[in-house]
C-alpha cells in the first residue's frame, strides 16, 4: 500500500519563528520531504524534542509531537517506544540539549538501542538563550559566558556516540539537502538506535562556524563523504583518497583510496577517521560511520513479557490477589 | 526434662529479634510474622535495619532489629515494648535492651558475648553479669554458637556454614515458647534450599533443635498460645506495605484496562517497587530501571503519553530531581502516578529509616503554580487501596498525583484482608476517537479533564509541551489573561478531586475536647493513643487524612466542632502549617523527628499533657 503523502501533509498550521536564514529550515523541510516518503501512517510518527531553538522542530510538523523539558528527550522517547513499540519515534535535540544537560540520557538511548531516530542540530552555540557557548564550541570561542574566549574541549558528538555504543552514527549538513536527505532516511531504515549529527548554522550567534567545511567552492575538498562499500575519496574532481596504514591515516590518490566498511562491529575506524583537525590537512569525514544492527530494547522487552507469559500464564485480577501464602477467617 | 505445664493463652505479644546485620534478623523476623499470619493472629511489624549492608560485624551502629506483634485482638501498631528481645551479640544487647518490657524473656546468645565482641559494643565486662538484667529479666543465656554446630552435626556442613543457621535455632525455640506450627517455616525452606540439601538438612536439624532446646530449658518452662484474631471474614495474606502498593498498581492498571509501566531508579525504601514489579511480567507490566530519577519520570511521561499508565517510584532526594518533570506532567495534563515512599532527610539524611517530612514538598515543591494530588496510604495494606484510587484520579482527571508512602509502612508488614473482585470497581480509562478538527485541550464539563488523545490514533496528530497553551486548541499562547485563565483551570481541576472523596470518618465523638488529626503511617499509634485515652472518659476523637491535596471538604466543619486541635508528626509540624492556613485554626503540632514511629505511648502522653 501507497500512502502517497506529500511533503505538505506534514506541514502544521503553527507559524515557523526561527531566525530568517537559519540552517533549521532547511532542515525542517528536508526531514518532511523524508518524512512523505516513508509510507508510514502520519499518525504513527512521534516528534520529541527537548528545549532550544532546534527544539520547537515538532510544533511545524503536522504528526504527535511533544516539546518536553530541556535534555530529556531521549528519555521521554524512549517511555514513548517501549510503551507502544509500534510508534515510528523521533528525537529533534541541540547541541547544548543533547550534550550538556541530556548527556546522560542520549548515553543510554544509545547504548540501550532503543529503536528510534535521534537528529541532533549542532550550531556549536546555546542559540534559545542567546548564545552561549556549548559543549562543541570550539575552544576560544567568544560569547556572552566567555567574554575572552572559552578554555574547555569540546566533545566530538560522532565519537561520543560510537563510545557509547550507538549502532548507527552519521552526520550531515544542512546546507547539503540531498546527502542530509539520504542520511536520515537511511538512519530511519536502520532498526535500532540511530544519530544523525547534522552541522547546523545558527545565523545569529555562531555564524558562519561551519564555513571551512561547508562553503560551496571548498566543500568537496574539506569533506570526504562516508558510505558504506565505497571507496574513501574526495576533492573538486575526486582525487584524492584515505587509507588506513599501520602508521595512521594517509592521504593518497584516489585510485589506492581504502572502501568504507561502515558495517565492522568495531568501531575503531570510524574513530580513527574523526581524530583529523578541522583546520588540518584531513578532509572531515561527513556521512555513515556506523551502522551494525543489534537487538533493540523495546523488542527484547516485550519478547520477555511474551515469553514469561506463555510459561506463566497471563495474569488476572484473580491470580495477582490469590497468590503466596494465604489463610481464611470466618466463613469464606 | 522438665515437665512442661499447661500452655497459658496470652492475648498479645511482641518479639524483638537484634542481631548484626549479617545476622538473618529479617528474615526470622519474616517467618515468624508470616507463621502467625497464618495462625490467624493480627499482626504488626517494624523491620529497622542499618544503611550498611554489612556494617563492622559486632557493632552498635550494625545492628539489625525485626519487632513483630502478634495477637488475638485487632491490633494497628508494632508495639511500643517488647515481651522478648532476642540479642545476637553485646551490641545488639546494648541497643536494644531498654525495649523489653520488666520479666520479659531475654534471650541472648552467650556465644558472642567474649571479649571481642563486648569491646566492640562498648562493655568493659559483660552486661550478663549485672545483677539487674537478671533481676529484672527471664535471662534466657545460650551459647547459639555452640548448640547449632552440634544440631547441624553429620551434614557435612563446615562450622563455618553451620553458624549461619543460628537465627534458625532461635527462631525454633521461639515457635516452641508459642506453640507455633513448624510447617510454613519448614516449607519455606525447602523451597529456597531446594537446590542445596545440605542447607536444607542444617536448616532444618537448626529448627527442630531448638524446639528441643526450648522444651528442656529450665528458663522457658511455659508455652503460650495466642488464639486467632477476630478479624473481618475473608481471606487474607501478609504482606509489606511496598508490595501491597505494587499489587495495587498492578490492580489498578487492570481495574483503569491499562497496561502499566514502570520507570525507575533504585532508592532506599522505594526499590522494592520495582523489584516487585518486574516479576509481574505476566501481567503485562513494563519496568525500565532508568540512569537517573530524571529519566525514570521522563520515561514514565512518555509512556503515558503514548497510552499507557505510566508510574514513577523513589524517595525524597528522588523527587527533588523528579520535580521539573512533573512540572511538565502538570501542564501537559497527562497521567501519571509519582511514588515517594519517605525516608529521614534532608539529602541522604536517615536513608533506612522514617520520616514525613516530605508533605510540603509534594504540596509545593514545584516551580511555578503546579497542583497535583497528593494521597497517603495510613497502613501497609492501605497501600494496595491508596495506589488505585491514585491510579483512578489520575486517569479520570488527567493528572499526576503523588503517592506518599514512608519507610514504615512500606516495610511494615501486616495482615491484608484479599479484597472481593466484586468490590473492586473497574474505570476504563476513555481515549479520544478519531474525530474532525481535533482539539486536545478541550474539557470535560465535570472534571476539566483533558481528552488523552494516544499516538496512532488518525486525525489526532497534536503537538503538546511545557510552553503555555490556549485553552481548547493547546497552541501555544503567551498572552497574560490566558496564563491566569490556564493557571486557575489546572487548580481548579484538581480541587474538583475533593468532589470525589469518602466523607471523612470520625473516630470517636463528632464533637468535643480534643480532635487529634493524623495523616500516613501515624494511623496505628494515634488510634490505638486515642482508643485509651477515650476508654478513661476523655473526650478525644481522631481524624486520619488520606487525602493531603486537595484537602477533603468536610474537613473544615470537623476541625470547628473541637475545642483543640493535636496534629502528631513525624517532621516539624508540616500538616500543622497547612491546617493553620487553610482553616485559620490554632492547632498544636507533636513532632518526633528521630526517623523512628511514634509509640502509642508517647502520644498518650501527650494527649494527658493537653487535658
Ligand atoms: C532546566 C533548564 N535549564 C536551562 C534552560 C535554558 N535553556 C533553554 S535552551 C538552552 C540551550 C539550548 O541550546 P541547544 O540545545 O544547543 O539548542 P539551540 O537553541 O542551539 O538549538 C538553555 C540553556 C531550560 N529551558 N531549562
Ligand atoms: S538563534 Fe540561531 S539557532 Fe536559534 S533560530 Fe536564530 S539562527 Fe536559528
Ligand atoms: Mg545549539
Amino acid at each position: 500500500m501507497s500512502l502517497s503523502y506529500k511533503k505538505k501533509d506534514f506541514v502544521s498550521d503553527q507559524d515557523v519563528r526561527w531566525c530568517p536564514g537559519c540552517g533549521d529550515y532547511a532542515i525542517l523541510s528536508a526531514a518532511q520531504q523524508v518524512f512523505a516518503k516513508l509510507d508510514i501512517p502520519k499518525e504513527n510518527f512521534v516528534v520529541v524534542s527537548g528545549i532550544g531553538c532546534s527544539s520547537r522542530f515538532p510544533y511545524y510538523v503536522n504528526t504527535f509531537g511533544f516539546h518536553t523539558i530541556h535534555g530529556r528527550a531521549p528519555a521521554i522517547a524512549s517511555g514513548v517506544k517501549i510503551a507502544n513499540p509500534d510508534l515510528d519515534v523521533w528525537v529533534v535535540t541541540g547541541d547544548g540539549d543533547a550534550l550538556s544537560i541530556g548527556g546522560n540520557h542520549i548515553i543510554h538511548a544509545a547504548r540501550r538501542n532503543v529503536n528510534m531516530t535521534v537528529l541532533l542540530f549542532n550550531n556549536r552555540i546555546y542559540g534559545l538563550t542567546k548564545g552561549q557557548y556549548s559543549p562543541t564550541s570550539d575552544p576560544g570561542t567568544k560569547t556572552g559566558s566567555t567574554p575572552y574566549g572559552s578554555l574547555d574541549t569540546p566533545f566530538n558528538p560522532i565519537t561520543l556516540m560510537l563510545g557509547a555504543g550507538a549502532g548507527f552514527v552519521a552526520r550531515t549538513v544542512d546546507t547539503q539537502i540531498p546527502h542530509m536527505k539520504s542520511v536520515i532516511e537511511a538512519a530511519h531504515a536502520y532498526q535500532g538506535f540511530s544519530f544523525v549529527e547534522i552541522l547546523q548554522n545558527c545565523v545569529i550567534f555562531a555564524d558562519k562556524v561551519f564555513e571551512h567545511i561547508t562553503e560551496k567552492g571548498i566543500r568537496d575538498s574539506r569533506q570526504v563523504n562516508l558510505m558504506h562499500g565505497e571507496p574513501l575519496v574526495y576533492g573538486n574532481d575526486l582525487e584524492k583518497g584515505l587509507q588506513f596504514t599501520a602508521d595512521g591515516l594517509k592521504i593518497v590518490a584516489a585510485d589506492q583510496a581504502d572502501t568504507w566498511d561502515a558495517q565492522q562491529r568495531d568501531a575503531a575506524k570510524a574513530y580513527q577517521i574523526c581524530q583529523s583537525q578541522e583546520n588540518g590537512e584531513f578532509p572531515v569525514p561527513i556521512g555513515i560511520f556506523h551502522s551494525v544492527e543489534r537487538a533493540t530494547l523495546d523488542a527484547q522487552v516485550h519478547a520477555q513479557i511474551a515469553e514469561t507469559t506463555e510459561k506463566l500464564g497471563k495474569g488476572s485480577l484473580t491470580s495477582l490477589l490469590q497468590s503466596g501464602e494465604i489463610w481464611n477467617v470466618g466463613e469464606k | 526434662m522438665t515437665q512442661t505445664a499447661q500452655p497459658t493463652s496470652l492475648d498479645e505479644v511482641v518479639i524483638r529479634f537484634a542481631g548484626d546485620s549479617g545476622d538473618g534478623m529479617q528474615l526470622v523476623g519474616n517467618q515468624f510474622s508470616n507463621t502467625s499470619a497464618l495462625a490467624g493472629n493480627d499482626l504488626s511489624t517494624f523491620p529497622d535495619y542499618p544503611a550498611e549492608i554489612r556494617a563492622p560485624v559486632g557493632t552498635t551502629f550494625g545492628v539489625s532489629g525485626f519487632q513483630v506483634r502478634f495477637a488475638s485482638k485487632k491490633i494497628h501498631t508494632p508495639g511500643d515494648h517488647c515481651d522478648v528481645l532476642v540479642a545476637m551479640n553485646p551490641a545488639a544487647f546494648k541497643v536494644h535492651v531498654e525495649a523489653l518490657k520488666p520479666g520479659g524473656i531475654l534471650l541472648v546468645n552467650t556465644g558472642n558475648f567474649d571479649g571481642k565482641n563486648l569491646k566492640k559494643a562498648g562493655y568493659e565486662t559483660s552486661p550478663l553479669e549485672d545483677m539487674r538484667y537478671k533481676e529484672q529479666f527471664n535471662l534466657v543465656e545460650i551459647n547459639l554458637n555452640t548448640a547449632v554446630i552440634h544440631a547441624v552435626e553429620g551434614t557435612g556442613l563446615s562450622s563455618k556454614d553451620a553458624l549461619r543457621s543460628k537465627n534458625i535455632l532461635a527462631l525454633g525455640m521461639l515457635y516452641w515458647v508459642y506453640s507455633r506450627s513448624l510447617e510454613p517455616t519448614e516449607q519455606w525452606l525447602k523451597e529456597k534450599f531446594s537446590k542445596k540439601p545440605m542447607v536444607l538438612e542444617a536448616n532444618l536439624k537448626a529448627l527442630h533443635a531448638g524446639v528441643k532446646i526450648a522444651e528442656n530449658s529450665e528458663l522457658l518452662q511455659t508455652q503460650h498460645t495466642i488464639a486467632p484474631a477476630p478479624l473481618e471474614a475473608g481471606a487474607y495474606k501478609n504482606l509489606m506495605g511496598n508490595a501491597a502498593l505494587s499489587m495495587g498498581l498492578v490492580a489498578g492498571a487492570e481495574l483503569a484496562e491499562l497496561p502499566l509501566f514502570l520507570g525507575s531508579y533504585p532508592i532506599t525504601p522505594a526499590s522494592d517497587i520495582l523489584h516487585y514489579l518486574a516479576r509481574y511480567k505476566n501481567y503485562g507490566v513494563v519496568t525500565f530501571q532508568a540512569e537517573d530519577e530524571i529519566a525514570a519520570i521522563a520515561a514514565a511521561i512518555g509512556a503515558s503519553f503514548s497510552g499507557s499508565l505510566g508510574v514513577t517510584a523513589t524517595s525524597g532526594p528522588g523527587i527533588a530531581l523528579k520535580s521539573e518533570a512533573m512540572g511538565l506532567a502538570v501542564m501537559t495534563e497527562l497521567p501519571l502516578l509519582v511514588i515517594n515512599v519517605q525516608r529521614g532527610g534532608p539529602s541522604t539524611g536517615l536513608p533506612t529509616k522514617t520520616e514525613q517530612a516530605d508533605l510540603l514538598q509534594a504540596l509545593f515543591g514545584r516551580h511555578g503554580e503546579c497542583p497535583v494530588p497528593v494521597i497517603a496510604p495510613y497502613s501497609s495494606s492501605d497501600c494496595f487501596h491508596a495506589a488505585i484510587e491514585a491510579i483512578k484520579m489520575a486517569v479520570q482527571y488527567m493528572t499526576p498525583v503523588i503517592l506518599l508512602s514512608d519507610a514504615s509502612i512500606a516495610n511494615g508488614a501486616e495482615p491484608f484482608l484479599i479484597p472481593d473482585l466484586d468490590s473492586l470497581e473497574k474505570f476504563p480509562a476513555q481515549k479520544a476517537k478519531t474525530e474532525e478538527n481535533f482539539m486536545p485541550y478541550r474539557r470535560d464539563e465535570k472534571t476539566l479533564a483533558r481528552p488523552w488523545a494516544v499516538p496512532g490514533t488518525p486525525g489526532l496528530e497534536h503537538r503538546i509541551g511545557g510552553l503555555e497553551k490556549s485553552d481548547g486548541s493547546g497552541d501555544i499562547d503567551y498572552s497574560p489573561k490566558n496564563h491566569e485563565t490556564m493557571v486557575g483551570l489546572r487548580n481548579d481541576k484538581v480541587q474538583r478531586i475533593a468532589n470525589t472523596y469518602a466523607p471523612l470518618a470520625v473516630y470517636g465523638e463528632d464533637q468535643g475536647d480534643l480532635l487529634v488529626v493524623g495523616w500516613g503511617s501515624t494511623y496505628g499509634a494515634i488510634r490505638s493513643a486515642v482508643r485509651n485515652a477515650q476508654s478513661n472518659g476523655q473526650s478525644v476523637s481522631h481524624v486520619h487524612l488520606r487525602n493531603l491535596w486537595p484537602l477533603p471538604l468536610d474537613l473544615q466543619d470537623i476541625l470547628k466542632s473541637f475545642s483543640k486541635v493535636l496534629i502528631p508528626e513525624m517532621n516539624s509540624g508540616q500538616l500543622l502549617r497547612i491546617l493553620r492556613s487553610e482553616y485559620l485554626i490554632d492547632a498544636v503540632g507533636y513532632s518526633k523527628i528521630q526517623g523512628q514511629p511514634f509509640a502509642t505511648q508517647e502520644i498518650y502522653d501527650h494527649i494527658q499533657t493537653i487535658f
